[in-house]
């Protein structure tokens, strides 16, 4: 607009001034159009997966294509827009706006860590295009090394190579929380969104190299014919296990703790009261963090492992729950007395709520032994972590995405549409899962093309809730274009928010503050709900 | 479609019990769940913004409840995981009188071998309330054995033995499954349990045989691999004698006692170095890549023979 | 040294000396993990054939690889007299500390490059000329974890070495680089000198005892 000082959008202009940017508010704007590609390659998998399945024979693609297609949903899915989801997007974005910081700590680490994002990204893709992955996204040894036939290589180091754009993520976020924070901002005035991205940046700097060995000694295998994992060689195919859950387990709270974290600012925010139990939420999400390293023994109930090494997974994975349930408590208490709006990211946060505390309660399920001894690898424990992952994480960052939209464009997204998106997507989503709660109790087992006739209906629902689901996921992609034209001028606190970045422009300038704010109260602190910012020198 | 199904069918009495703490799981998971979903309704009904409702006196003080609601997860969680551990480790402990069954998995078929040597493929026949004990292995990747009409499901990892009891107690045909992806027809690599009353079973039994007893083949073997030319009466090199060994403890070379079951046996004819019994010489070659899955279940069940003759 | 302005996003010097050392710490961590997760694999073979992994392990050469643990310590010394240096402001000392500390450097690639050579004439090179018949299987796998962690070491010690002579090369032309430039170098390297601890003992003892 002329007149306004420029802000980070305006500044300059050029393609060079994006791909070689070393804002983080930019960056995070690449990484939104990369996940978002991702997703749409993942979500159109998805989409093929549900049309086979709504006939009991394999009647659409061949099965070696079904196979290719659940392992490319499952692959893009988790390491190409779950795991960067949040914290790349809104976590590069908003990080330093809450601690009001310039930047993160090392702006041209976090480029980098978006060019090797993009180089696994092309490499995996072109592990598609060439022909194809059929292994599952788990890599299962020794079928893997010694019986695919597809592209593994260049997918496994696809994965390899993004790996390092979570490490790089992660450090940046542990070091710029310790030392970037402004005049004031103690460690119990962080908001905790803050407190969840770094307990996930734990994670991505302890967890991930774990999975860059083993991918690696998987290639090792692979090219040079050398038994690591397949016992025909003399390796052993549950050290693959073992060492693929390490990773993988803790990547489930790399997907949900920054989910976790954004519920925690929606709640307060539309509740205008401060969220309850403050301490407890913060330090649930080090605990989950923490044990969360302790229990990817529970993948491997049935898998041959020491009876004794089951009973303590077992045991750890249900001490795991209790600080998920802990945060569902206190945001429900959180709404006690409170001055509750009903804005789209609300309804996303009760979404979330609703479906969390179902996808965390089946967890209940797969953690006793015995019921995990008949419920795992069928469409139980599909349903079980999708109504984590996109339930629960998707859900949130959509939600995010509405409360931060009018701080990072500047615009105002059309709050009608976005309701009835929400709305949507949470009926469309459990029309979608539910039903495979009950497939996965029947027995059906996951990864089949074809399935006995008795088990028909209830994939036919799922189809169909899948259906409304696209509908759901394509609604935001247009109103939210709509409104980079169309919508509202936005102004610097649409929502009463109480946070350090509502305190700047929307769209922030591109070195965040004018003046560097000084913090005088914790967040979320509202009277009557009215709101008081953490900073008031601004 | 036929209908809505909602409960899987019951095949035997562990199923009935696994039922049981299912349901204990879904009456927790309806309680809370319906709890926080009634809460957020309520609150946000009673406390939505512009509403006239009393909001003074908010709770100050929260870590009465934070230590109230950690407890009570905590109490009810550990209630809950050993209800599962405690079924669990039953569904580990074969009773002793189990009827052994071998079963191969490959791409893509599950294969049986019957004591009697009758064989089947994808088709499993036994007969109802007995102890069924599986002894499976696997000739490529990893599978897994999957009947859900009784609850039970166990991977079979190449390379090794996994074994999985169950008994079904109802007469009738259940699914069988491979639960593990196994590769391009993992959808089409199972078939049918199918239970029969005792006496239909032994007809069956009577109708597919005229085999040798799996022992009897694995004798054959025995003289044919040349396993008798040492561990045989009369052998030219010093090797334990195999009469009476399955199913005791073996003292090993290097101090370590081990129990001669399924698995020892199977890793001696495969990997002979790696476990040599004390007071013998390791010169015994191995015999991994000469011996196939269905082969060396044949062996394992001459050398159980042999325990029982000893024995008795 | 000279002092120069902080980089934007920081406040003040020290600030931005803290976050780099930190930052340093965190990528250490990360690599204790990478190098962690092999050592693991490693340890879990090793428990599952001690015999032939032993038997593996007497085909290393334990004199070079005592040699090079020998060498290698020395460069940590040189190293952390080089770091001792930069803080009393000495340039000739610091310059030669650096130089001693790549040359050792070297030299330690150079005695491991002599032992790959010395096994790829005794058939040890798994996939390339692996001798099967009379190492086995598992004697095998024992290789392949032994040019696996040795290699990955020898990488990360080489990107050590690169960065050393950088730095003396700029310190001797008098453009130092910013603190804490150097400690972070120096952490590094002793990080992959006590990688190398690890290994020492988990690769070339095995089997040696008794």
């Amino acid at each position: 607009m002329h007149g306004s000082p420029p802000n980070y959008l305006t500044a300059r202009t050029t393609i060079r001034s994006w791909l070689f940017s070393t804002d983080h508010k930019r960056i995070a704007l690449l990484y939104f159009a990369s996940i978002t590609f991702f997703f749409l390659i993942g979500g159109l998998a998805a989409v093929l997966i549900r049309l086979e399945l709504v006939t009991p024979a394999a009647d659409l693609v061949l099965p070696d294509t079904y196979n290719r297609l659940f392992t490319m949903h499952g692959v893009i899915m988790v390491w190409f827009f779950l795991v960067p989801s949040i914290p790349t997007t809104l976590g590069n974005f908003v990080l330093p706006l809450m601690l009001a910081a310039r930047d993160l700590a090392f702006p041209r680490l976090n480029l980098a860590s978006w060019y090797f994002y993009i180089a696994g990204g092309a490499l995996t893709v072109l592990a598609l295009l060439l022909g194809g992955v059929d292994t599952g996204w788990t890599f299962y040894e020794p079928y893997a090394s010694a019986f695919s036939n597809g592209y593994v290589t260049l997918a496994v180091l696809g994965i390899f190579l993004s790996g390092f754009s979570s490490i790089l993520t992660g450090l940046n976020f542990i070091v710029t929380t310790h030392k970037l924070r402004a005049p004031g901002m103690t460690w119990y005035r962080l908001p905790l969104f803050v407190w969840s991205l770094y307990s996930t940046s734990v994670i991505l700097v302890l967890a991930t190299p774990v999975l860059a060995m083993t991918l690696l000694m998987l290639v090792a295998e692979r090219v040079l014919g050398i038994g690591i994992f397949d016992p025909a060689l003399g390796g052993d195919p549950l050290l693959w296990q073992h060492m693929f859950w390490f990773y993988s387990h803790p990547a489930v709270y790399i997907m949900v703790l920054p989910a976790i974290g954004i519920v925690s600012e929606l709640v307060p925010a539309f509740a205008r009261k401060q969220i309850f139990g403050y301490k407890f939420v913060a330090w649930a999400s080090v605990a989950i963090a923490a044990i969360g390293f302790l229990v990817w023994g529970h993948h491997m109930f049935v898998a041959g492992q020491s009876l004794y090494a089951s009973l303590v997974f077992s045991f750890l994975s249900y001490l795991v729950a209790v600080p998920s349930a802990i945060k569902v408590f206190n945001w429900v208490a959180t709404l006690h007395k409170g001055w509750i709006r009903f804005d789209a990211p609300m309804l996303y946060a009760f979404g979330f709520i609703g479906l969390f505390t179902i996808g965390g309660l089946t967890g209940l399920f797969l953690a006793a032994l015995a019921i995990d001894v008949h419920v795992t690898d069928t469409y139980f424990v599909v349903a079980h972590f999708h109504y984590i992952m996109v339930g629960g994480s998707v859900s949130a960052f959509f939600g995010g995405l509405h409360y931060w939209w009018p701080k990072i464009t500047g615009r105002l997204y059309p709050e009608g549409w976005a309701r009835a998106a929400a709305i949507l997507m949470f009926f469309g989503f459990n029309l979608t899962f539910f039903p495979q709660f009950v497939l996965g109790w029947l027995g059906m087992p996951r990864r089949y093309d074809a399935y006995p006739p008795e088990f028909q209906i209830w994939h036919v629902l799922s189809s169909a809730g899948a259906s409304t689901l696209a509908v759901a996921y394509a609604m935001p992609l247009f109103y939210f274009f709509w409104s980079l034209v169309w919508g509202a001028r936005a102004p610097a606190n649409p929502w009463g928010a109480t946070g350090l970045e509502w305190l700047t422009g929307s769209p922030p300038p591109a070195r965040n503050f004018e003046r560097t704010p000084i913090v005088v109260r914790g967040p979320y602190d509202y009277v009557e709900g009215q709101p008081r910012p953490q900073a008031e020198n601004v | 479609m036929r209908g809505f199904p909602v409960w899987p069918v019951e095949a035997g009495h562990y199923a009935g019990e696994m039922d049981a703490l299912f349901i204990g799981l879904v009456i927790v998971t309806v309680l809370t769940a319906g709890f926080v979903c009634f809460l957020l309704i309520f609150f946000a009904a009673r406390y939505r913004a512009g509403h006239d409702a009393d909001r003074s006196h908010t709770i100050e003080k929260t870590w009465r409840w934070e230590v109230g609601w950690t407890t009570a997860s905590l109490l009810i969680f550990v209630g809950l995981a050993v209800w599962g551990a405690d079924l669990y480790l039953r569904l580990y402990r074969p009773p002793k009188n189990a009827v052994q069954i071998f079963v191969v998995g490959k791409q893509w078929m599950w294969k049986a071998q019957h004591p009697g040597g009758q064989r089947e493929i994808n088709e499993l026949h036994v007969p109802a309330g007995r102890a069924i004990r599986l002894v499976m292995a696997s000739q490529d990747t990893i599978h897994s054995f999957y009947v859900p009409a009784l609850r039970v499901k166990q991977d079979v990892v190449p390379g090794r033995y996994e074994s999985m009891w169950f008994q079904a107690d109802r007469p009738g045909r259940y699914h069988l499954f491979c639960a593990e992806y196994c590769g391009t027809d993992h959808a089409r690599m199972g078939g049918w349990l199918t239970v029969m009353a005792p006496r239909a079973f032994a007809g069956w039994l009577r109708d597919r045989g005229g085999q040798q007893s799996l022992a009897a083949q694995g004798e054959q073997l025995f003289h044919a691999f040349g396993c008798s030319g040492c561990h045989g009466p009369g052998g030219t090199v010093r090797a334990p004698d195999l009469n009476g060994v399955y199913g005791g403890p073996v003292a090993l070379q290097d101090g370590r006692v081990v129990s001669a079951d399924e698995r020892y046996v199977r890793d001696s004819i495969l990997m002979p170095k790696s476990e040599v019994a004390a007071g013998y010489d390791p010169v015994m070659p191995s015999f991994a890549g000469q011996v196939g899955e269905d082969d060396l279940a044949k062996l394992v069940a001459y050398v159980q023979s042999l325990g029982r003759k000893g024995a008795g | 040294m000279s002092e120069a302005s902080p980089a934007f996003q920081y406040a003040t010097l020290s600030q931005q000396r803290e976050a780099a050392t930190l930052g340093m710490w965190a990528f250490l961590a990360t690599e204790v993990l990478f190098f962690g997760a092999l050592i693991a694999a490693y340890s879990a073979y090793r428990t599952a054939w001690p015999a032939e992994i032993a038997a593996a392990a007497r085909h290393t050469r334990v004199a070079l690889g005592a040699i090079n643990t020998a060498v290698l310590l020395t460069s940590s010394a040189f190293m952390a007299t080089a770091v001792a240096a930069e803080e009393a402001d000495r340039r000739r000392p610091l310059v030669l500390c650096l130089l001693a500390t790549a040359v050792l450097g070297l030299s330690f690639i150079g005695i491991k490059g002599y032992e790959y050579w010395l096994e790829y004439r005794e058939g040890l090179v798994p996939a390339l000329n692996f001798d099967f018949g009379r190492y086995g299987g598992i004697g095998e796998l024992f290789f392949l974890f032994y040019f696996f962690a040795t290699g990955l070491h020898a990488v990360h010690l080489t990107i050590g070495i690169v960065m050393v002579l950088v730095l003396a090369a700029r310190i001797g032309a008098g453009r130092p680089p910013r603190p804490p430039v150097l400690r972070m170098v120096g952490l590094y390297w002793h990080f992959v000198d006590i990688v190398w601890i690890f290994l020492f003992p988990l690769i070339y003892l095995p089997g040696r005892t008794g």
